[in-house]
């Protein structure tokens, strides 16, 4: 009886068919990404963001770089730009100084921000040139086959380091607050609401804001490591996260390998164009 | 709220039960097969379980009935394979 019940009245919220408007849905799709990884869940999670803002499409620009991250700009329905490993954000820049009204959002992956494009990165958030910047972790290559990268955890088996990782992995949120930036929170693909909140946020603080959102690579960097299939994984990333207030309480020791969420810097800093505007105003009134 | 689902599931047949169902927010599940990767994502995920892995691979809506509209699924979709719309409550129930 219950299951019978006629559907008299069926509405359609926000959030549903949100691709139908920001998404290059009829011609690009399905999309390039390995089942169930999390980089759709951050594309998702941006375009639910700006469709939170209530923004005009002609006034966002998408720009990535090179390799599983650097495809999102083919699905997405804004002015887009993809260029070449490591320099989105030096392209980005250049819009930026000509266009300061536009909203620019840059997709990196954790190579793509850190290794190739790292100078680029930490400059730019010295800088405090205006970007939202939102670099999807999945701590590997996933791309080229699963080499050991910047964020990599340490005793992972990597196709590069087929003995374990020695390395550090490098703290990208708190690399980005040391550095500068007005704007750092982290979240995971798990917690999709809370990184749909910090995307929104970084769009509409002033200045360089960046957004970790950790994923995973069940294809290359899980497979070689046993850590499962995509669930598997996406459990992973809620049982290793705590909220930054829950890891205020524990010792180092215990925060060993956990992902820490939260928002990290929220500061007040002057933009970059705006400052060179300054500049420009200082200069002419010296020649006159 | 699982719990409370599955009694009233139980004793479908007797006809005290609309007060209890009629709370529960309810949804309609859809699915794009053309966009659906198998992941299992949605189907591992699921509170309810609304959903079952098909002979192809990909998800099948077996208990339409169960949703709860909690969206999920939507939300985590790498490939917007799956959406869930509100069913308001029809009058009948409305009234008991």
């Amino acid at each position: 009886m219950t299951t019978k019940q006629p559907f008299n009245k069926v509405k359609t919220p926000r959030e549903s068919r949100v691709h139908e408007r920001y998404l290059r849905h009829s011609k690009k799709f399905p999309n390039v990404w390995c089942a169930g990884c999390g980089i759709g869940i951050v594309m998702g999670s941006i375009i639910r963001a700006i469709d939170d803002l209530q923004l005009d499409k002609n006034d966002i620009a998408m720009i990535s770089g090179i390799g599983c991250t650097g495809r999102m700009p083919v699905y997405v329905d804004f002015n887009t730009m993809h260029t070449t490993h490591g320099r989105a954000l030096a392209f980005a820049t250049g819009l930026k100084m000509v266009r300061p009204e536009m909203k620019i959002i840059v997709v990196m992956g954790d190579g793509d921000a850190l290794a190739i494009g790292g100078n680029h990165f930490i400059h730019a958030a010295r800088r405090n040139i205006g970007l939202t910047t939102i670099v999807v972790n999945n701590t590997t290559y996933g791309m080229t086959g699963g080499q050991y990268s910047p964020t990599t955890p340490t005793d992972a088996i990597a196709s590069t380091a087929p003995y374990g990782h020695i390395e550090q992995p490098f703290p990208i949120a708190e690399l980005a607050a040391v550095s500068g930036a007005a704007f750092v929170a982290r979240s995971t693909v798990y917690h999709v609401r809370e990184l749909e909140k910090y995307i929104a946020q970084a769009i509409e603080k002033e200045g360089f804001t960046v957004v970790e959102a950790v994923s995973y690579c069940h294809t290359t960097l899980g497979r070689i490591n046993r850590w499962g299939t995509a669930p598997d994984m996406m459990r992973r990333l809620k049982e290793q996260s705590v909220t930054r207030r829950q890891a205020d309480g524990m010792s180092e020791e215990e925060k060993q390998g956990l992902i820490v969420r939260g928002v990290f810097v929220d500061r007040a800093v002057p933009e970059y164009t705006q400052l060179y505007d300054h500049i420009i105003e200082r200069a002419e009134a010296e020649v006159a | 709220m699982n719990e409370t689902n599955e009694t009233t599931t139980d004793q479908t047949g007797q006809e005290k039960e609309p007060q209890a169902q009629r709370r529960l927010p309810r949804g309609q599940v859809t699915i794009f097969p053309n966009w659906c990767k198998g992941c299992g994502l949605c189907l591992e995920f699921c509170p309810v379980g609304v959903l079952e892995q098909g002979s192809d691979g990909r998800v099948i809506i077996a208990h339409p009935e169960k949703c709860t509209a909690c969206r999920w699924c939507e939300l985590h979709c790498p490939d917007f394979a799956i959406f869930v719309t509100d069913i308001e409550p029809s009058p009948e129930e409305e009234i008991a």
